[in-house]
């Protein structure tokens, strides 16, 4: 006889995930720093000249994440069916707002007005936070469900908006911006408090067990990497500049180096971390017993909920 | 209003698996695919271990995350409590999939049968492709009740328009009926017993009770 590769009692306990793969990461990954991409893009525009190369970018970029997500779904020549629940889907309302996004940033780009810009901006907001509604609002995997992962999802999103920006503005133009500079490092500093409540709310409310391992192992690098180093860079280069910096010039210096190897570390950490996220740290509920049937003499009330870290949310 | 739920006595499933078979058997699902299942789950430690076999499929919430999610309106929750999904509007997204706390969704994206590439006889006869690469789940045997406001029979009482997993219990662990009719019999076993449901604390108010003593 063949023997299943999943015994019944491992189904039980949380599993990871395998419905989303890396495509519908994708998504998540370029999608959401498209999105904040616009933000800052939009916020930068006040005070810097043309925006139009992070535009586009912002738009592959988002481009990028809906064409992946598109090879994954089952059924791809129904994809425009998906416009049908505005009330109460965050993949419909993300379907929409995409496609505001798309008409708002070529108007943008071939007419380069600041309201269209801002207007843009506003869009990439509402793309970004529909994307970070649309993972939890997800109830079978409890490290998207949990309320600090909207945060997470948010800021990181921006964070690496900011990164991208910082990037783009550098290359080809070699221009920097010490406004920009401290939006990074602004941002950074909220990405980390973020993630940090959000790996302390797992651990206080009981995750499974699954989930806190894959979240854990990327903890000291993503804080070392993704935030103490590229703080560190942003704030050397602050040390490191001439007078006269953030004007542009013709090659590019050490300072702006040092704030696109900021920003390259602010956008790699940001993906690594939402892969780690919608991939690696996605476990199901699985299931629990309250109460074990009582069956012949009377035994004591057990209860039980394998694979997780608490088991007293089982216990009513 | 008529709320169809299940109920489950827990003392009383022995692991059979005949549900389960009952259920594929009714339903034609795919290898490797199976909308109802009977866990089984071992607590404690050698001498005092408990082993517990628990059923579980769809819960016909009432307040279905899956249906919430849903971008095509293919997920939908009928008037008298059934979960539904319309396989001609679903784009297989497999945002429910992610939505269900209770695992009990499945898409299979390619047609797979028991034995090779090629359909045996009985799976070619009930071979759909409607169902591939979009979201499947258990529909508490939706023709069966259905057929139920034709003939005028009860769901629950009436073998014919009860789901078949209910039916082919071998233990009378499993009840179908409406839950707001006092005097269904899905009412007076849980008047008369202590039960739970599944994650009641995620606020998806399941339609399926798990007995585990009496009251």
């Amino acid at each position: 006889m063949k023997r299943p590769n999943v015994s019944a009692s491992e189904l039980f306990a949380p599993r990871l995930q395998r419905n989303w793969d890396w495509r519908a990461a994708t998504n998540f990954i370029t999608g959401g720093a498209g999105g904040g991409l616009l933000v800052v893009a939009a916020w930068v525009s006040l005070g810097a000249g043309d925006m139009r190369v992070p535009i586009f970018l912002a738009l592959v970029l988002v481009a990028t994440g809906l064409l992946s997500v598109w090879f994954e779904i089952g059924r791809p020549w129904r994809a425009f069916k998906v416009f049908r629940h505005l009330s109460s889907s965050w993949m419909a309302r993300e379907a929409t707002v995409a496609a505001v996004l798309f008409i708002t940033g070529v108007l943008a780009l071939w007419s380069n007005q600041r309201a269209l810009i801002w207007l843009l901006g506003l869009a990439g907001a509402a793309f970004l936070y529909c994307q970070a509604r649309m993972l939890t609002a997800n109830k079978g995997i409890p490290a998207w469900r949990h309320p600090r992962c909207l945060p997470v999802m948010l800021s990181t999103g921006l964070t690496e908006g900011a990164g991208i920006l910082a990037i783009s503005l550098a290359f080809p133009l070699a221009t920097s911006s010490p406004a920009l500079a401290a939006v990074l490092l602004a941002l950074l500093l909220t990405r980390v408090i973020c993630w940090r409540a959000y790996l302390s709310g797992l651990r206080a409310d009981g995750a499974p067990q699954g989930t806190l391992k894959a979240l854990q192992t990327i903890d000291a690098p993503l804080v070392a990497i993704g935030h103490v180093i590229p703080a560190a860079l942003i704030i050397a280069s602050w040390a490191a500049a001439p007078a006269g910096a953030g004007t542009g010039s013709a090659i590019i210096t050490g300072v702006q180096i040092m704030i696109v190897v900021a920003g390259l570390l602010a956008v790699g950490s940001g993906w690594a971390l939402k892969y780690t996220i919608v991939r690696r740290a996605a476990f199901t509920q699985g299931f629990a017993l309250p109460h074990l049937p009582v069956r012949g003499s009377r035994t004591v009330d057990l209860a039980t909920k394998p694979g997780w870290s608490r088991v007293d949310q089982a216990q009513q | 209003m008529t709320r169809y739920v299940m109920v489950i006595d827990l003392r009383r499933c022995v692991g059979c698996q005949t549900c389960a078979a009952a259920c594929k058997q009714t339903n034609a699902t795919p290898p490797g695919v199976q909308w109802r299942r009977v866990l089984d789950v071992e607590v404690g430690e050698y001498p005092n271990v408990h082993r517990t076999f628990v059923p579980v499929a769809c819960m016909h919430c009432a307040n279905p995350p899956c249906e919430a999610v849903c971008p095509t309106t293919a997920t939908k929750k009928r008037a008298d409590g059934l979960v539904t999904i319309d396989q001609d509007i679903c784009i297989g997204c497999a945002n429910c999939v992610m939505a269900c706390p209770y695992d009990a969704r499945s898409i299979v994206r390619a047609p797979h049968f028991a034995y090779g590439d090629q359909p045996i006889a009985s799976e070619a006869a009930r071979f759909d492709p409607g169902r591939i690469a979009v979201s499947m789940k258990c529909t508490f045997c939706k023709d069966r009740i259905d057929a139920a406001a034709v003939t005028g029979q009860v769901p629950g009482r009436d073998p014919e328009v009860t789901p078949a997993c209910v039916n082919s219990c071998i233990a009378g662990a499993m009840q179908f009926g409406d839950i707001e009719d006092p005097a269904s019999n899905v009412s007076a076993t849980l008047a008369s017993t202590q039960h739970f449901r599944m994650h009641e604390e995620l606020g998806t108010e399941p339609g399926v009770y798990y007995i585990w003593d009496q009251a």
